[in-house]
């Protein structure tokens, strides 16, 4: 296929937006680890730098808006540069979603580094953060590749981080049980895990956007959702015997 | 049509088919989507013309379906205006022009040694890129057809078949308290949309227009889109088209020429998303050549 355009200012405009969208992807993968770590290492600054990073990404997305407005609205783009264009719109927001989501972990690791640690659990967290970031890596690369098979194997793979949080979720429960005092730290970190359990969707959402701008079709099939605490009743029963137990 | 004229648009057409420099071996032997429709009004099958010893379209099979707006795509001297002009023999004007394969309308084979062109090019309407009114007043020019293929019985029935033509055709509000001016007097999306009441006065089963805006502004454009969107309702209209967009905006299926051959066909939005030929995406993304 020949890729370049006849008209080279619309091929530009489209490199342009290319190029942005990878840069606007590598800060959010740089958000989602400095926020993860922040909290791991107990680095307030990086905390910090990742709060300020959040308006480089915001803007980023408003750029990457417009231009392809713009490039929708002057050029009437088909196909494959249509469907980039539609895609970028959908993506931008995904990441902008994700670097906000690193935006409250950092937030909230300022306040608990106030607070007495949890055992264990700035660890997992950081796994998880970590699977998260290595998914968006995947999915960025399948978008730039046009690759179907890895967009696929992205999806697939947001069930591990469903279960991770399932884990952390069950984990922060024993916690606040234990002891009381646990109980506004452990608030904050399930925030923490629901967020990034949050970014994991936001991945797949992109994952989906490639599998569109690849094959022209959306993919159809429901995916897993592993994440049961907001349905399964054995955990929500964990709540009354917090207080009988303690009654 | 003089003489000279008639030469002039054979002379073209040899020297497009030299210019294109077809090499059918490079190309793809099969349409890439479905050729055929469910109640096909006209079937095309392996359709070749020849200008002289240049082929300029070669096995193109094609499906006219009943009721549809179908539109031809392709950069210039695909054979997409060649091909249409085929579907009502109005390439036998052509004195180099030999045309073999299969062309049926309703059934009928459009070729066969008997078939009078006079009233099959009334079944087949055509609309042209330049606005051509006769010179005649805006009412003869809608009556002609009508008078010569004797559809009217009486004159009240004539002025009634001219009024509808061009209720229809939408020029009726703008033209009717002055039926007896030259049609050469309308504005240029008027005359095409007087071309447009000639074209349906005689009742055709099928229109064919050859980039009917392509001389017209946006507004004309736009009315005789909306015109096209009316009249689908009751024919079928086949469009070759030099505007992607209009291809998109008009048509509910897009049939892309190559070369002389009919690389890929297929629903409109399915083919300006995600083309299935790599040929169709570089043409329609601006990438081609």
């Amino acid at each position: 296929m020949s890729d370049r355009h006849i008209v080279s200012v619309f091929q530009q405009e489209l490199d342009t937006i290319k190029t942005k969208i990878i840069k606007m992807g590598g800060l959010v993968e740089e958000a989602i680890v400095s926020s993860s770590t922040s909290l791991y290492d107990r680095d307030a600054e990086l905390a910090e730098q990742v709060y300020a990073a959040d308006a480089v990404i915001d803007k980023l997305e408003q750029e990457i808006n417009d231009e392809a407005a713009r490039v929708i609205a002057l050029r009437s783009p088909n196909a494959d540069d249509l469907r980039l264009l539609l895609t970028v719109i959908k993506v931008s927001g995904n990441l902008e979603r994700i670097g906000d989501y690193s935006k409250n972990i950092a937030k909230r690791t300022r306040v608990l580094l106030e607070m007495r640690t949890i055992e264990g659990s700035p660890k997992a967290l950081r796994r998880m953060a970590r699977e998260v970031e290595i998914m968006l890596g995947d999915a960025l690369n399948a978008y730039i590749r046009q690759d179907e098979e890895l967009a696929r194997a992205v999806i697939a793979r947001d069930e591990d981080v469903d279960q991770l949080y399932n884990a952390l979720f069950r984990e922060f429960l024993t916690f606040m049980m234990e002891d009381p005092r646990n109980i506004t730290a452990c608030m904050h970190l399930h925030f923490m895990a629901k967020n990034i359990e949050r970014m994991g969707d936001h991945v797949t959402s992109i994952a989906e956007q490639v599998v569109f701008y690849t094959t022209g079709i959306k993919p159809e099939e429901e995916r897993n959702k592993a994440d049961i605490t907001s349905s399964d009743t054995t955990l929500s029963n964990l709540g009354p015997m917090v207080i009988k137990g303690k009654g | 049509m003089t003489m000279e004229h008639r030469k002039m648009i054979d002379d073209r057409k040899i020297k497009t088919a030299e210019m294109a420099n077809i090499d059918l071996t490079e190309l793809p032997n099969v349409t890439v989507g479905d050729i055929s429709v469910e109640n096909p009004r006209m079937t095309a099958r392996q359709v070749q013309v020849n200008y002289g010893d240049k082929v300029a379209i070669q096995d193109v099979s094609l499906d006219i379906g009943s009721c549809e707006v179908i539109s031809f795509i392709g950069p210039s001297g695909c054979g997409k205006s060649t091909f249409l002009r085929c579907l009502n023999r109005m390439n036998d004007t052509i004195k180099s022009c030999r045309v073999s394969g299969d062309i049926r309308l309703n059934g009928d084979d459009i070729y066969a040694p008997d078939v009078d062109v006079v009233p099959l090019r009334a079944r087949v309407g055509m609309v042209f890129q330049k606005p051509n009114p006769f010179p005649k007043s805006i009412f003869d020019n809608v009556a002609y057809g009508p008078k010569i293929h004797g559809l009217a019985d009486n004159t009240g029935h004539l002025k009634q078949i001219v009024q509808e033509a061009l209720e229809r055709a939408g020029l009726w509000s703008e033209v009717h308290n002055r039926l007896d001016d030259p049609g050469t007097g309308l504005s240029g999306g008027q005359q095409q949309r007087l071309c447009i009441a000639r074209a349906i006065a005689v009742s055709p089963e099928i229109i064919l227009m050859d980039e009917p805006c392509s001389a017209l502004d946006p507004i004309a454009t736009a009315r005789i889109e909306q015109l096209i969107h009316e009249l689908s309702s009751e024919y079928s209209i086949v469009i070759v088209t030099h505007s992607l967009q209009q291809a998109a905006r008009v048509s509910k299926r897009t049939a892309y020429f190559h070369l002389g051959r009919l690389i890929e066909v297929g629903l409109t939005d399915k083919l300006f998303i995600k083309p299935q030929h790599e040929m169709t995406n570089n043409y329609i993304t601006g990438r081609f050549g």
